[in-house]
Order: structure tokens, then sequence, then C-alpha cells
């Protein structure tokens, strides 16, 4: 099935996010670190949401992770499966896994990042079977 | 300081109306309130206090105020979902505590089946404003496909399965059987629930609760007030509310803020889990139950489906009665909002007023619980303790 079938509504960008779309725009995964915990966080937020410092700066992420759980949403036109993954770098981020059969997601399962195309705004990071 | 015997529930309401099609919103809450200060035996002109959450039409609770003529030296909108409602008894106890009012009026009320809003099934958007929205809304969050997540995470690391998360739903309609006003009031099986349309793997159409009009309220009254009152009297022990989230991707769906609210609830009571007779808990979801009963620390960790199943819940037949009128899963769930419908069935109990055929027997400490927002990850967590004074 492929997603495309599904309308992606745009995320709202801000000047706090911009770096993560502007790096998404470039098949770019972004997470933030803490220079002063050094603890890495998601959704990206300028001020650390572990230490409260604004010593944040962007880490490119590998794109791979696992999936932490999921749920296939069954009362639509086009089912779609929500997932929380987590990445190789620490964060458990909020995603759709795509580009497989919806029925074989499975917790504990390798994904790899796949930026998928919005309603007029930037791509956003969901995930494939690695 | 604490709140435990400093106030008083002296009035409950529950509007007995399942779609409000020719009522408009500020009527309802003009409606509930009018029922609860009649069930206390008070006037509109004895509240001092008013509280109510951010879905109440207006700002802050000033239209509400203005519509009912209400005149207050006290005001509490905290907004926290469903919760709320439960928050607002405890705020109301510490604000009576503290000598900010004397008698609090706390209103809830919605027209989402009238609307025809797509409650559980569309996903939830508070505003591009919202620091989550650009990281959440274009995957589709909805209400049911975040609290199946909770749900599929329990399966997999506690082998809790859709039949035991059934039982609830058994439970919960064996009580509505018994309620006139309920929305569903047909017994159904654990087969039928397991076998119900997958809404969001792995939770069926019977793990999701109703959707409906109406709303509630209660009256919480300083003690010399209530104590003068006719009605059996039902006295505030503790309360407890805490926030959970997504701790900046440091994320774990099995359990809830509940681990934190409860035991603050417990011990400004002064009780534990085994003297508590009744439970009415937020049950949007079959999961919201399961997972909620285990944080109150009624079972282990992970044991929750074990707790739940062979009909645990079913008063007169298992050892933790809960939603006697049916709840959330069958009863009622007005403004997609249950906290504070939990309150009013802990309150008909603990005076003895719930149906005979439910009626929990010498039922002298109940407990109620609301979460509000999404299960494990952004909400609210509120849990309350009361006693019937005798």
């Amino acid at each position: 099935m492929s997603p495309a079938q599904r309308t992606i509504p745009a995320p709202p960008v801000n000047l706090e996010t911009k770096p993560f779309w502007d790096a998404a725009a470039d098949g770019k995964l972004l997470v933030k670190r803490c220079e002063a915990c050094g603890e890495r966080h998601y959704y990206p937020r300028a001020i650390c949401p572990f230490c409260g410092s604004d010593r944040t700066a962007w880490l490119e992420a590998s794109g791979r992770g696992t999936i932490y759980s999921y749920s296939v949403f069954r009362r639509v036109p086009v089912p779609y499966a929500i997932a929380y993954v987590t990445l190789e770098e620490g964060p458990t981020v909020m995603t759709n896994i795509v580009d497989g059969d919806l029925d074989a997601i499975r917790i504990g399962q390798r994904v790899r990042v796949r930026f998928m195309p919005t309603d007029g705004g930037p791509p956003v990071p969901m995930f494939a079977p690695a | 300081m604490t709140i435990k015997g400093k106030a008083y529930i002296a009035g409950v309401f529950e509007h007995p109306t399942r779609k409000a099609d020719e009522t408009s919103l500020a009527q309802l809450h003009a409606e509930v309130a009018h029922g609860a200060l009649q069930d206390a035996g008070l006037t509109k002109a004895d509240v001092d206090g008013y509280f109510c959450s951010g879905d109440a039409p207006g700002l802050g609770g000033l239209s509400m105020a203005d519509y009912m003529g209400l005149k207050v030296r006290h005001i509490d909108t905290t907004e926290t979902g469903g919760s709320s409602y439960v928050v607002h008894v405890g705020h109301a106890a510490e604000a009576i505590a503290a000598g900010k009012c004397n008698v609090a009026l706390i209103t809830l009320a919605g027209r989402p089946r009238a609307e025809g809003m797509a409650t559980g099934t569309a996903p939830r958007n508070y505003g591009a404003a919202a620091p989550d929205v650009a990281f959440e809304f274009p995957f589709g969050p909805t209400v049911v496909n975040q609290y199946a997540m909770a749900a599929m995470r329990h399966m997999h690391q506690y082998g809790t399965t859709s039949a035991q998360l059934a039982w609830i739903k058994v439970a919960a309609s064996q009580h509505a059987q018994h309620n006139p006003h309920a929305l569903l009031r047909d017994v159904v099986t654990v087969d039928e629930v397991v076998s119900s349309p997958m809404v969001a793997d792995p939770l069926h159409r019977l793990d999701c609760c109703v959707i409906t009009d109406g709303g509630g309220a209660i009256v919480v009254a300083r003690p010399e007030i209530a104590r003068a009152l006719k009605r059996p009297r039902v006295r505030v022990l503790g309360a407890g509310e805490a926030v959970k989230h997504q701790a900046g991707g440091k994320i774990d769906l099995t359990y809830t803020a509940a681990v934190w609210s409860g035991p603050a609830a417990f011990a400004e009571a002064g009780v534990r889990p085994a003297d508590v007779k009744y439970v009415s808990i937020y049950d949007s979801f079959t999961i919201t139950v399961l997972i909620t009963l285990e944080d109150l620390g009624f079972c282990d960790k992970g044991q929750g489906g074990k707790f739940v199943s062979d009909g645990n819940l079913i008063s007169g037949v298992g050892r933790l009665p809960f939603n006697t009128d049916g709840g959330g899963l069958c009863n009622n769930h007005p403004a997609n909002r249950g906290g504070l419908t939990k309150v009013v069935e802990a309150v008909r109990q603990l005076r003895g007023e719930a149906h005979p055929a439910v009626q929990v027997k010498s039922c002298d400490v109940a407990l109620a619980h609301g979460t509000g927002g999404s299960l494990a990850t952004r909400h609210g967590s509120a849990t309350l303790i009361m006693e019937r004074e005798s």
C-alpha cells in the first residue's frame, strides 16, 4: 500500500524548529543534544527538557531505530500505522511505519528513516523496515 | 496543609440526556448546576466558588458565571482534559480549607453527538503553537490509536490479551443493564468484544467508550455547611494529581501519572488500596482501566490482565466493583470527558444510592480516578478518595 494515498498534513514550521525541517528537506534526521547535561531529546526544543539549559545543539541521527510500539488504524479509507520508534541515538519518536505489509509490523522490528512528502510543507520522517 | 476532612461532596448530578440536539452548551452547564445544587439542598446564592475546564464556552469560566449569574470569589479553570473535574474536587477542597470559598460548584457539559464530532478517530490538533504538533500531527495521532499503542506495548511486555481487556467491557455492561439512562444497556460477552470490528490494533470497537452529550455537576462544601444539609455526608479524604509526558523522548507507555497521583491521594487519606470498597476508573478505553488499576496499586504492574478477568470488577461478583453506572464504556461520556461522572457514581455508592442491583454493601471508602490527554504520554492523572461519614 502506497502511503501517498494518504495526504500528510504539512508540519507548522517556526524559527525554533526551522533547522530540523531544512535538514529534513535534505533527507537528514536531526535530534537535539544538550551541551550542558549531555542528554539527547526529541521533539527538538531550544531549551533542554532535562536540565533547562539553552545550550542545545543539532545532532544528525543515523536514521536507524527499532519499533517501540505501533497501532494500525483501520477505521479510515487508507489504513495506516502510527508508531513510536526508538532511535539509535536514544530518543523515541512518533512516526508512521510505511512501505511494508501493515500486518507484518512488530514491536522490536528494525526500521530506517524515510522522508515522505507533505501537503505543501517540508517532508516528515517516517520509517520503513530496515 | 491537608484537605482531609475539610470539605464534603454535598451534591452531585448527571444529566439524563445522551443527545442534546435542542439544548445549547451554556444551557447544559446551567441545568447540571441546578441539578447538583438541588441534590445538595443549596441554591445558586450559596455558591461562591466556580470550577470548569477549558472547554466551557467563553473565556475561563467568565461566560458561565455570567450566564448563570454566579457571584464568586474563587475561580479555577484547570484544564487536564477528562481528568479536570477530579482535579477540580481536590482544588475545591483546598480552596475551602484555605478559606477562599464555602460552596464550590463544578460543571461539565458537551454536545459532541449533536455537533457530529469525529471524537476518537480524527487526528487531534491543538493548534500550530502547540510545540509538539509539527512532530506528531502529520502522523495521524487520534485518541484511539494513541491509547492503542499503550495497549500494544502492554501486551508485548506483559502478555496481556484482548480477552483480558474485554472483561473490563463485560463488567461495565453487566452494570449498565440496570441503568435506565445508559446509552448501551445490552450485556456483552468476552467473545462479542474481541470479535467486534478492529478500530486501531489491538483495540476493538467494544474496547472504546461511547460518545454522548450531556454533562454533570458537583457541589463541594465546607463541613459546617455540609453537616446542616439533609443528604448523606460524603467526606473528601485525599486527592492527588500529576502530569506525565514524553520526557524528552524517554517514552514508556506502560504506566501513567497515576503512579504519582495515587500514592499522594492514599497518603493524604490515610487508607490503602485494600480499604477501598468501590472504584470509579475513567474508562475511555479498556486499556485505560487496566493500566490505571496497576498504577494505583490494586495489583502488581503487569498483572492487570489477570486482575480484571473472570468478573473481578463486577459488583456482587468480584473483589473490586468498578463503574457501577456502566461507566464511559456503556453509560455516558459527556463532552468526551469522563472524570466528572466518575465522581458522581462514587458518591452514589457512598450514599447507598446506586442501583440496588449494583450497590456495594457497606461501601464506606471509594476512589474516583481520571486520566486526561493521551494515555501514558502527555496526560494528567487525578485521584480522589472519599468516605461516607456515619
